[in-house]
């Protein structure tokens, strides 16, 4: 899968990486942005205070 | 080798090269598995740590802009550890639901340490939003009796990740538009999450009249479990007027812009 990608990448190795990086810097924006705090939404919370 | 025709050669470097570029079945699942355990990997740094830094530099940023929306900045700095009497402490009305009403500093928690009290204990509303919140059945800060308040332990900013490193005479200081109140660490608790005997007046003893003006701060324990809560008293020691300045311990992050 990865190896597939690498070969579909135009260009010399340096440019190919540098996409790469591009494009991890682009998903982890996504998921620190938007999909890390959507699944913290949806796990359970330790609650905090005493109630009866 | 040297005999092989070059033909031949070739051919056999061509099959071997389509051998590593052949995406099969397993690969791609073993290449998914790996994917998800990495992703499960930064999910769980971001939740633990990362967010922690963001959330609470936000939650700091917020509580300073409302502390200077008192002050308008503008605060005596008075360096000497004169304790004045100013009296009985002014107590500022209940306010309403999810509104940041005081700041609390704690100097244990971090030199910079500021966040807003907000009214209200929802989880969603309050305590996943802005950081700590005010048990609404309780008193107000200053007053006799018990100010009572909840913050998570982890995550979401985690304002109360360091209650279990109070020691006793470590100094807690609320703000409010009116006044600054010194709390002083007393003792900690764990208690059962059914335990609200420790937001009475007087902790634990429902029937006595409290003459005692006390801080509750309540978080889960041990940390990411729910299992047990753990309480945090303390005990007002003096408070002074906002007109008068801020304690000198913390003075310098009152009048700091954040």
């Amino acid at each position: 899968m990865y190896g597939a990608l690498w070969h579909i990448l135009p260009g010399p190795a340096w440019v190919r990486v540098l996409i790469l990086v591009v494009l991890l810097a682009a998903i982890l924006f996504c998921l620190i942005e938007w999909i890390f705090p959507w699944v913290n939404s949806m796990l359970p919370t330790p609650d905090v205070t005493v109630d009866e | 080798m040297t005999d092989e025709p070059a033909t031949t050669r070739a051919a056999k470097l061509r099959t071997r090269k389509r051998d590593r570029r052949r995406v099969t079945v397993v690969g791609v699942v073993g290449e998914l598995l790996i994917t998800a355990g990495v992703l499960v990997f930064l999910f769980l740094g971001w939740q633990l740590w990362l967010n922690d830094l963001i959330v609470g530099d936000q939650q700091n940023q917020v509580a300073a802009g409302l502390s200077n929306s008192w002050t308008s900045g503008n605060v005596s700095l008075n360096h000497e550890q004169v304790i004045t009497d100013y009296g009985d402490p002014v107590v500022m009305k209940a306010p309403a639901e999810a509104q940041a009403f005081a700041v609390m500093y704690v100097p244990r928690f971090g030199a910079d340490y500021r966040r807003t009290i907000s009214e209200g204990i929802s989880t969603t509303r309050v305590l996943n939003k802005n950081g700590i919140g005010h048990y609404g059945t309780t008193q107000m800060p200053g007053a006799i009796g018990n100010f009572a308040v909840a913050a998570h332990r982890t995550t979401y900013g985690a304002p109360f990740s360091k209650i279990a490193e109070l020691r006793v005479g470590d100094k807690i200081y609320v703000q409010t538009k009116d006044a600054f109140y010194t709390y002083v660490f007393r003792n900690r608790e764990t208690v059962s999450p059914q335990g609200v005997g420790v937001l009475d007046p007087v902790p634990q003893f429902r029937d006595v009249d409290p003459t005692a003006r006390l801080l509750t701060m309540t978080s889960c324990n041990p940390k990411f479990s729910a299992a047990e809560r753990m309480i945090a008293y303390s005990v007002l020691e003096s408070w002074q007027p906002v007109s008068a300045g801020p304690p000198a311990a913390i003075a310098n992050l009152v009048s700091a812009k954040g």
